[in-house]
């Protein structure tokens, strides 16, 4: 506890004030602490206002969710109505509703961006693997807020695609079946569901969503920023122990963030604007017809930014089991001749892999596909443990890694496109491949990302004045 | 390098041809419709045919009488000349026709058309493209209940409501060899019996009717794009300070 300080009675009503409340309240010394005498690297560059854009629009979803909360009615006969209401009657209600939807898919362009950045940079790296744990598991509660809030609208889309992942609960063995009854609160889509998905969406995600943004937030203000060049700015302090390569977070960056913050709105409100729907990709336009349960879409496809994972989900069918059997068999084999661990660990992998390998022969490849989709998102947790490059930053990494990267990249977009297509043979044999590729990158990623010429590390971060 | 680039060209173009495929099975061709959702007279006249022909089977359940004051309309014109059903102009649309009759005629509930000109979009066209050649390609069929067929949706269970305004037609068709297999392509229309209206004038009374479904699916469409313009004004504006603004702080940064 902080000792109670007295202030000279000739101060002004302002610093008198400030005083009476740092006494009860360490105002100025949060202040201090995360913004005025946080010092972060200055050579951010573009990648480094996705983080702060994020937190935008988490506020703009949460004000205008609250203001969609008072017109919107929860309840499978009003919910389709109630949301034309807000579109037509409610004054600047079509603003609002636009802008809660833009801001759902500008969400996820912001957060991809942002972890695409920790990828580059190297960002998860010791000592910033709590920093990444607790992005990702913002990310899988975005997702999840993201899914039951689609539901809300109760548009053929909504109905249809929740229809379709929840049944996809019910090809886990044993459990699945009570547990896709649980998740629904009926047999099938319906109002049970819309209600506790009501529930979920506008108060427990959220409340799980802002507990694991402050998390992120006090963990990266703890270890400090990373930048650019994976540099550790702490290793080189002046005299007064500030970082020499480091800036007040206030004003530098929050001057910056604003400049970033006015450039997104741009971008932002021009679609809100100008073009709500996207041309059916932020607003299907399936969903603008109430839901039936009596009449199933000829084709469901999620929205956009979910589709990358469906892709996984729908590549894994029986034939795609043989050629998974065949890389857990390979990948065993390379364990067992290669690695120099005790032969006792080796059978213990030999049986391990067995095990693995009857599962997937006994259980229906459905369910193999759940485990695909939930795995593509729940790698990602384990980067920081899979990157064993000895440099953080894609700057010094070899050549062709920033190639590998690209594929990546060019490859998680065209698994999202296919996600949003309906199924034919040429696209299920490429989905197979980008979904091999996609898991490939990562677990393999302790092998390659140790090879190659690796550039020299500066002691100092790169940084021209503006 | 090379072989990235390659590997990403190959991709794009799998990408194109599967875009395309799935283009080419979409159906008819789709014919643009007029779009003026601005032009007061054309919105109103669409107003008295939607009210006259479709609103006695098509309820508009979201969209109310009083709404057509945003076309120009005075609630007294809404009053006499365009409420049929129902007595307060604070009403919604609801269709003349009892649901269970309906499907029983039809075989199925003739959907609601507030939101119809949004939800037919899609890769083929924007909802009023479909419409506005869903309206324009009835033709005589004598296989079906109706006696009515339609090219954008075969098969379709609505009769051909402005068949006295259109008359009778009958498409022509020629023969093509593509890919192996006969495809029928549309050449032409020949009128079997003339209608009230001559074609021009039969094109421009469904591209009225059209404007106005477009714009009953978001009434707020107009005042969306004009506050749009300012909105954006101000936020070039904004940027260009925060620009300003962002430099004066970081000239100190070496």
């Amino acid at each position: 506890m902080a000792e109670f300080k007295e202030i000279s009675p000739n101060a002004n009503g302002g610093e008198k004030l400030m005083n009476w409340v740092d006494n009860r309240f360490p105002a100025t010394k949060l202040f201090k602490e995360h913004m005025s005498e946080y010092y972060a690297p200055k050579n951010f560059n573009i990648w480094y206002i996705f983080g702060s854009l994020s937190l935008l629009v988490l506020v703009i979803q949460i004000v205008t969710g609250i203001f969609l909360v008072m017109h919107y009615k929860p309840d499978a006969a009003l919910a389709f109505g109630s949301v034309e209401y807000i579109m037509r009657d409610v004054p600047w209600g079509w603003l609002i509703r636009y802008m809660h939807s833009t801001g759902a898919s500008a969400f996820f362009v912001v957060v991809y961006l942002h972890m695409f950045r920790g990828l580059m940079y190297g960002s998860y790296r010791k000592p910033r693997e709590l920093v990444w744990l607790f992005g990702c598991a913002i990310f899988l509660a975005l997702m999840a807020e993201a899914f039951m809030g689609y539901l809300l609208p109760w548009g053929q889309m909504s109905f249809w695609g929740a229809q379709v992942i929840v049944n996809l609960f019910s090809a886990i063995p044993f459990i699945g079946p009570d547990l896709a009854l649980l998740i629904r609160g009926d047999f099938v889509v319906g109002d049970a569901t819309l209600n506790r998905f009501f529930a979920f969406h506008v108060i427990a995600v959220p409340l799980v969503l802002l507990g694991l943004v402050v998390a992120h937030i006090i963990a990266l203000h703890e270890v400090g920023s990373n930048n650019p060049d994976g540099i550790e700015i702490k290793a080189n302090k002046g005299p007064d122990g500030v970082p020499l390569d480091g800036i007040p977070f206030h004003p530098y960056y929050s001057v910056h963030d604003i400049f970033a913050v006015s450039m997104f709105l741009f971008v932002f409100t021009a679609i809100v604007f100008f073009a709500p729907e996207m041309g059916g990709y932020f607003l299907e336009y399936n969903n603008f017809i109430p839901a039936d349960p009596f009449q199933t879409p000829l084709h469901i496809a999620p929205v956009w930014y979910f589709t990358p994972f469906y892709t996984l989900l729908r590549a894994v069918t029986s034939e795609m089991m043989y050629v998974l059997i065949a890389c857990v068999v390979v990948g065993t084999a390379l364990a067992v001749a290669k690695a120099k661990i005790p032969a006792l660990f080796k059978g213990l992998i030999v049986g391990a892999a067995l095990a693995v390998v009857a599962m997937m022969m006994a259980i229906d490849a459905k369910f193999w596909g759940v485990v695909a989709m939930g795995g593509g998102v729940v790698i990602l947790f384990f980067l920081p443990w899979l990157d064993n490059s000895p440099v953080k930053s894609i700057r010094y990494r070899p050549t062709w890694h920033k190639y590998l990267y690209a594929a990546f990249v060019i490859n998680f977009f065209v698994i999202g496109y296919l996600g949003t297509q309906p199924v034919s043979e040429i696209a299920g044999r490429i989905s197979q491949a980008g979904t091999l590729f996609y898991f490939g990158f990562f677990i393999l990623m302790p092998w390659w990302s140790r090879l190659g010429t690796f550039k020299p590390v500066p002691s100092r971060v790169t940084f021209t004045a503006h | 390098m090379k072989n990235i680039k390659q590997l990403a060209t190959g991709l794009v173009m799998v990408l194109v041809l599967a875009t395309g495929a799935h283009a080419a099975s979409g159906g008819a061709v789709l014919d643009k419709a007029p779009g003026k959702t601005t032009d007061l007279a054309s919105l109103q006249n669409g107003a008295k045919v939607f009210v006259n022909y479709c609103l006695n089977c098509h309820s508009a359940a979201f969209m109310r009488f009083n709404r057509l004051t945003d076309i120009g309309l005075t609630e007294k014109q809404i009053k006499d000349n365009l409420m049929f059903t129902t007595e307060k102009v604070g009403e919604t649309m609801k269709a003349a026709i009892d649901p269970k009759q309906a499907k029983e005629w039809f075989g199925v509930n003739p959907p609601d058309l507030t939101l119809i000109a949004r939800s037919r979009s899609g890769p083929g066209g924007s909802g009023a493209d479909y419409l506005y050649t869903y309206m324009r390609t009835f033709y005589r069929d004598d296989t079906k209940v109706t006696g009515w067929n339609n090219l954008v949706f075969p098969n379709v269970a609505m009769p051909h409501v402005l068949w006295e305004l259109q008359g009778e037609r009958k498409p022509v068709f020629e023969e093509r060899q593509e890919h192996g297999h006969a495809v029928k392509i549309l050449k032409g229309w020949e009128q079997v019996s003339p209608g009230t209206m001559t074609q021009i004038q039969y094109d421009q009374t469904v591209g009225d009717l059209v404007n106005f479904l477009q714009w009953m699916g978001e009434p707020a469409q107009n005042t969306r794009v004009r506050v749009g313009v300012w909105v954006l004004l101000f936020l070039g504006l904004f940027t260009f300070l925060t620009w300003r603004l962002n430099a004066a702080y970081w000239k100190d940064i070496k």
